[in-house]
C-alpha cells in the first residue's frame, strides 16, 4: 500500500532498496517482449477498424517501444517511467488488494425491505447500471484500471474501457488475464486510443449507461458535457487537485519533512492528490524549508529499472514542457528557487527535484496543478488563516495536517474542504476507504463501499398485499 | 490458453459435469488429540474416548477426552492470542480475510478426505457430504473472508460540540459447541464469522463426531493462523460443554443442538459471567401445501425436506399440512417416493439414506413411531428398523395425523413424515404457529397473495416459498421462539461476533 511507502520516508529508499537487494522483489526484465497490442473485445483481439496503430514511447529514452504490444511485470515501468521497485511493491500490491476487496462485495451489496405506509410490501433491488464506459489515466495505469473494474464488475456491470494513449500496455495484458480467468465474452472490453476520438466516443455514446473518468479537470468538463448532451448517462469524475499540506509548529519535524517530501515528489509528482501547497507555520518555517531542500537535493533521479532510483522521468514530452513552463513562471513571478529548476538528463523527460520557498497564494505555481516534481512552500500564522487559504481553491481533492494536538487535528479535519484529510500521514490509501473530490476535483467516490453506489441502479418494488402486519 | 480453471468453473465452453469423487473408504485418521496453540496435546486426565462408525458399528479410533483443565488451558491460549498488540490483533482486516480464503483453499484441496471422514463418523451418504456439507463449508468460509475488511462502524451526528463514532470490535474469546448432524458445516458457520470479526475461539465438537473438526485444526495450523486463535477440545457435554458455557473468561458462546441443552447453556452462561449467547436449536417445522401448488414440486420438496440427512436436520419438514382438496393425492405420491428411497451403505453412490447416528437416537425414533401407531395415525409405509442389526430405519410415512399426537408435537429427528390435513389458510396459520418452536416453514402455492400472507404470518426465522432447505451463506438463518436466539450466516451474523464501542470526543472551543 502507499501507506507502506509513506511510512518509509528516507527509509522509503532504504527499505525498498533493501527489499530489492535481498531479492524480495524479482529482477526486472528491462526489455520485455510486447505482444498484446490490439483492441480487446468479447475476449478476442482485433485490429482497429481503421487499421491504425499508434506508437507508445519509453519516457526514459524518448524512443518508441512499439506500435502498441504485450509484456510482463516490467511493462508498467517501461510505459510510464515509474521506478520498477515501486511499481512492484506499491502499485501491484494495491491492485491485488483492490481486486480482492471488491471480490468480497459481490454478494453483499444488499437492497432493503422497507416499512412503507399502507397495505404494501416494498423493497429495493440493487441492479447493475449496465454498460459502463471507463476512461483511465497514465499516472497509475494498472491501479486506476483496478479501481474502476473492481466496483463495476462486483455489481454486475459490463465495461468498455479506454486506456490512456501514453500507457496502454499493462491494461491490455490484464485483458488477457480477464479472458483466462473466465469472465464471459463481452463483460470487459478494452480500447486503446486517444481522447478526442475514443474517449469522446465513449462519453457521448447512446448505448453507454454510465461513464467514469479519471484525468484532468479540463477534460472532465468535456466528459460531463458530452454525457449531458447525449443520453444523460451517469457520470463520476476523479480530477485534479492542488492539495494543501498543513504543518503546524508542534508537528514532529523529521516526520513532517519526510512526509511532505513524499507527498509532493511521489510518482514523479504525477499524483492527482499531490501535496502541492505546503503551508508551514511561521515558527518552524525556516528550519522546515532548509530540511526540505536538503531532502530534495538528495532525491535520486535516474533509470527507473535501477533499484536505487527514487524518481524516474515524466511521462511524455507534453508534460515535460508544461512543467518546465511552470518552473519558469515561478521564477518570473518572484518565488525563491531553492534547488533544482531544470532538466536532469540529456535524453528522456527527467526533471530535477525543485523547491520554491516564499510562495504567495496569487502565484501561478500556487494555484495551478503542475503535475511534476516542483514543491511550493508557503508561510502562515494562525489556524483560521490557513483554513481560509487552503480552502481558497476550486479544487478539493485531498489535504493533510501535521500536529500532535487533538483539538487542532479535529478542527482542521472538519474545516478543510477536501475529500480526504490525512492527519500525520500522506497518501495513505486502502481499498476499504473512499477517495474522491470536493468541488472541481471531481464528483462521486471511488474505493470502499461508497463506490458501489455509482455502479448500481436502485429499483423499488412495491407489491400490494391483502393485509400488512409489522 | 494454458489454464482454464476459471473458465470451466464459470460455465464456459467445457460444460461437462464434474467427475464424481471417489470415496476413500478406509481412511487413516491422523488427528485425534486436543488442539491448543496450533499444537496437539493429550488430555490432562489421560482419558480417551472412542468414536464409532454408525454404518458398521465399529470403532473408528480413540480421541483424547478433554475436561475442565483442558478447557482452561485452551482459554488461556485464546486469551493470549487476543491480547492488544498480539499478531492476531495487529493483523489488517484484509489479511484476516485472506487467511480465511486460504483455509477455504485447503478445505477444497482436502475435500474428498474431509467428506470421507464425515461419512465414516456420521453415516451420511458420501456424495451428500462431498457436494452439500463440504460445498457449504467452502462457500461460507469464502463469504465471510470477504466481510473481514467491510465491518464498518459509523460516525454519528449527535447533539453538542463533539465528534462521535463507533468502533466494531471483536468480542474476545468465543466458545462454540457444535452438533453431530452436520459436524464440519455447523463448525464453519461459527468459525467463519467469529474469525472474520477478529475473535479467538475455543471449540467443542460433538462427542459422536469429533474427527472433521480436528482435521480442520491441522488446516488452520497449515494456513498459518497465529497460535491460540483457534483451539479445539473434544469431549462430552457435561464436562467440556459445561466448562465452556460457564467459563468466566469466555466472552461469548454459540451453541447448536437440542432445545433442552440450549437452555442449560444459556443458564450457565448467565450464571457465570453473562457471556453473550447465540443458540440454534430444534424445530417442528410446518410445510404447508396449498391446493393450487405444483404438486410434484411440493411432494419432492416435502420428501427431501423431511428425509434428508436421515431426518436429522433442525430444518426437517416434520409437519406436512396439506389442503384437503389435494390431500389424498399428496399422500399417495409421498408414499411412492418414500418407498423408493434407497437406504444403505453411505459410501455407495446410489444411497440416499444412511444409518441414524447412534443407538440412543435410533431407540427414540422407534419409540415415537410406536406412539404414532398407538395414538391412531395411519402408517402408510415403513414404521420399523430395516433389519434386526444396525441403526437403519425404513423411511416412514404417517397420514391422518392430528395436532395433539406426539409425532405432531415432538421433534423426531428421524426418517418419519407426519402428514396432516387443513381446510383454510387462517386455520393452518394458527396450527402452524401453535408450537414453541419457530425455526423454518415452507409454503407451496402459485398464488401471490397467499405466498406473501403466509410469509408474513408464519412465526419462523426462515420461510421458504416453493422450495426447501434453500440455505445460502448470504442469507441469515435462525429461530423464532424456542428454536433459538440470534442469527447465523449473512451480514446479520457479524452482529453476534462484534462488540460496539461508542467513542465521543469533545471538540475544542473554536468551532469552524
Amino acid at each position: 500500500m502507499l501507506r507502506v511507502a509513506a511510512r518509509l520516508g528516507p527509509r522509503l529508499g532504504h527499505r525498498l532498496l533493501s527489499a530489492a537487494a535481498t531479492q524480495a522483489v524479482p529482477a526486472p526484465n528491462q526489455q520485455p517482449e510486447v505482444f498484446c497490442n490490439q483492441i480487446f473485445i468479447n475476449n478476442e483481439w482485433h485490429d482497429a477498424v481503421s487499421r491504425k496503430t499508434f506508437p507508445t514511447v519509453n519516457p526514459s529514452t524518448g524512443e518508441v517501444i512499439c506500435q502498441v504490444a504485450e509484456g510482463d511485470k516490467a511493462l508498467e515501468t517501461l510505459d510510464n517511467g515509474k521506478p520498477y521497485v515501486i511499481s512492484y511493491l506499491v502499485d501491484l500490491d494495491m491492485v491485488l488488494k483492490c481486486l480482492r476487496y471488491y471480490a468480497g462485495w459481490a454478494d453483499k451489496y444488499h437492497g432493503k425491505t422497507i416499512p412503507i405506509d399502507g397495505d404494501f410490501f416494498s423493497y429495493t433491488r440493487h441492479e447493475p447500471v449496465g454498460v459502463c464506459g471507463q476512461i483511465i489515466p497514465w499516472n497509475f495505469p494498472l491501479l486506476m484500471q483496478a479501481w474502476k473494474l473492481g466496483p463495476a464488475l462486483a455489481t454486475g456491470n459490463v465495461v468498455v474501457m479506454k486506456v490512456a494513449e501514453q500507457t496502454p500496455l499493462t491494461a491490455l495484458y490484464v485483458a488477457n488475464l480477464i479472458k483466462e480467468a473466465g469472465f464471459p465474452p463481452g463483460v470487459v472490453n478494452i480500447v486503446p486510443g486517444f481522447g478526442p476520438t475514443a474517449g469522446a466516443a465513449v462519453a457521448s455514446h447512446e448505448g453507454v449507461d454510465k461513464v467514469a473518468f479519471t484525468g484532468s479537470t479540463e477534460t472532465g468538463r468535456l466528459i460531463q458535457v458530452a454525457a449531458g448532451n447525449s443520453n444523460l448517462k451517469r457520470v463520476t469524475l476523479e480530477l485534479g487537485g492542488k492539495s494543501p499540506n498543513i504543518i503546524m509548529s508542534d508537528a514532529d519535524m523529521d516526520w513532517a519533512v519526510e512526509q511532505a517530501h513524499f507527498a509532493l515528489f511521489f510518482n514523479q509528482g504525477q499524483c492527482c492528490c499531490a501535496g502541492s501547497r505546503t503551508f508551514v507555520q511561521e515558527d518552524i518555517y525556516d528550519e522546515f524549508v532548509e530540511r526540505s531542500v536538503a531532502r530534495a537535493k538528495s532525491r535520486v533521479v535516474g533509470n527507473p529499472f535501477d533499484s536505487k532510483t527514487e524518481q524516474g522521468p515524466q511521462v511524455d514530452e507534453t508534460q515535460f514542457k508544461k512543467i518546465l513552463g511552470y518552473i519558469n513562471s515561478g521564477k518570473q513571478e518572484g518565488a525563491k528557487l531553492l534547488c533544482g529548476g531544470g532538466v536532469a538528463a540529456d535524453r528522456g523527460y527527467f526533471i530535477q527535484p525543485t523547491v520554491f520557498g516564499d510562495v504567495q497564494d496569487g502565484m501561478t505555481i500556487a494555484k495551478e496543478e503542475i503535475f511534476g516534481p516542483v514543491m511550493q512552500i508557503l508561510k502562515f500564522k494562525t489556524v483560521e488563516e490557513v483554513v481560509g487559504r487552503a480552502n481558497n481553491s476550486t479544487y478539493g481533492l485531498a489535504a493533510a495536517v501535521f500536529t500532535k494536538d487533538l483539538d487542532k487535528a479535529n478542527y482542521l479535519s472538519q474545516a478543510l474542504q477536501a475529500g480526504t484529510v490525512w492527519v500525520n500521514c500522506y497518501d495513505v490509501f486502502g481499498a476499504q476507504s473512499p477517495f474522491g473530490g470536493y468541488k472541481m476535483s471531481g464528483s462521486g467516490r471511488e474505493l470502499g463501499e461508497y463506490s458501489l453506489q455509482a455502479y448500481t441502479e436502485v429499483k423499488t418494488v412495491t407489491v400490494k398485499v391483502p393485509q400488512k402486519n409489522s | 490458453m494454458a489454464t482454464t480453471n476459471g473458465a470451466v468453473e464459470n460455465g464456459q465452453p467445457d460444460r461437462k459435469p464434474p467427475a464424481l469423487p471417489r470415496p476413500i473408504r478406509n481412511l487413516e485418521v491422523k488427528f485425534t488429540k486436543i488442539f491448543i496453540n496450533n499444537e496437539w496435546h493429550e488430555s490432562k486426565s489421560g482419558k480417551k474416548f472412542a468414536t464409532y462408525n454408525p454404518s458398521t458399528l465399529e470403532k473408528i479410533c480413540e480421541v483424547e477426552e478433554g475436561d475442565k483443565p483442558d478447557v482452561d488451558k485452551a482459554v488461556e491460549a485464546a486469551q493470549a492470542a487476543f491480547q492488544r498488540g498480539s499478531p492476531w490483533r495487529r493483523l489488517d482486516a484484509l489479511s484476516r480475510g485472506r487467511l480465511l480464503h486460504q483455509l477455504a483453499d485447503l478445505v477444497e484441496r482436502d475435500r474428498a478426505t474431509l467428506a470421507a471422514l464425515e461419512t465414516m463418523d456420521t453415516g451420511k451418504p458420501f456424495l451428500h457430504a462431498f457436494f452439500i456439507d463440504l460445498e457449504g463449508c467452502i462457500r461460507t468460509l469464502r463469504y465471510f473472508a470477504g466481510w473481514a475488511d467491510k465491518i464498518q462502524g459509523k460516525t454519528i451526528p449527535t447533539d453538542d460540540n463533539v465528534v462521535c463514532f463507533t468502533r466494531h470490535e471483536p468480542i474476545g474469546v468465543c466458545g462454540a459447541i457444535t452438533p453431530w448432524n452436520f459436524p464440519l458445516l455447523m463448525l464453519v458457520w461459527k468459525m467463519a464469522p467469529a474469525l472474520c470479526c477478529g475473535n479467538t475461539m475455543v471449540l467443542k465438537p460433538a462427542e459422536q463426531t469429533p474427527l472433521t473438526a480436528l482435521y480442520l485444526g491441522s488446516l488452520i495450523k497449515e494456513v498459518g493462523f497465529p497460535p491460540g486463535v483457534v483451539n479445539i477440545v473434544p469431549g462430552f457435554g457435561p464436562t467440556v460443554g459445561a466448562a465452556i458455557s460457564s467459563h468466566p473468561q469466555i466472552n461469548k458462546i454459540a451453541f447448536t443442538g437440542s432445545t433442552e441443552v440450549g437452555k442449560l447453556v444459556k443458564e450457565a452462561a448467565s450464571r457465570s459471567n453473562l457471556k453473550r449467547v447465540t443458540l440454534e436449536l430444534g424445530g417442528k417445522n410446518p410445510c404447508i401445501v396449498c391446493a393450487d401448488a405444483d404438486l410434484d414440486l411440493a411432494v419432492e420438496c416435502a420428501h427431501q425436506g423431511v428425509f434428508f440427512n436421515q431426518g436429522q436436520c433442525c430444518t426437517a419438514a416434520s409437519r406436512v399440512f396439506v389442503e384437503e382438496q389435494v390431500y389424498a393425492e399428496f399422500v399417495r405420491r409421498s408414499v411412492e417416493y418414500a418407498r423408493k428411497r434407497p437406504v444403505g451403505d453411505p459410501f455407495d453412490v446410489k444411497t440416499e439414506q444412511g444409518p441414524q447416528i447412534d443407538q440412543k437416537q435410533f431407540d427414540k425414533i422407534l419409540e415415537l413411531i410406536e406412539s404414532g401407531k398407538k395414538e391412531g395415525a395411519k402408517l402408510e409405509c415403513g414404521g420399523s428398523a430395516v433389519e434386526d442389526r444396525g441403526l437403519f430405519i425404513k423411511p416412514t410415512v404417517f397420514s391422518e395425523v392430528t395436532d395433539n399426537m406426539r409425532i405432531a408435537k415432538e421433534e423426531i429427528f428421524g426418517p418419519v413424515q407426519p402428514i396432516l390435513k387443513f381446510k383454510s389458510i387462517e386455520e393452518v396459520i394458527k396450527r402452524a404457529n401453535s408450537t414453541d418452536y419457530g425455526l423454518t416453514a415452507a409454503v407451496f402455492t402459485k398464488n401471490l397473495d397467499k405466498a406473501l400472507k403466509l410469509a408474513s404470518a408464519l412465526e419462523s426465522g426462515t420461510v421458504w416459498i416453493n422450495c426447501y432447505n434453500a440455505l445460502y451463506a448470504q442469507a441469515p438463518f435462525g429461530g423464532f421462539k424456542m428454536s433459538g436466539n440470534g442469527r447465523e450466516l449473512g451480514e446479520y451474523a457479524l452482529a453476534e461476533y462484534t462488540e460496539v464501542k461508542t467513542v465521543t470526543i469533545k471538540l475544542g472551543d473554536k468551532n469552524p
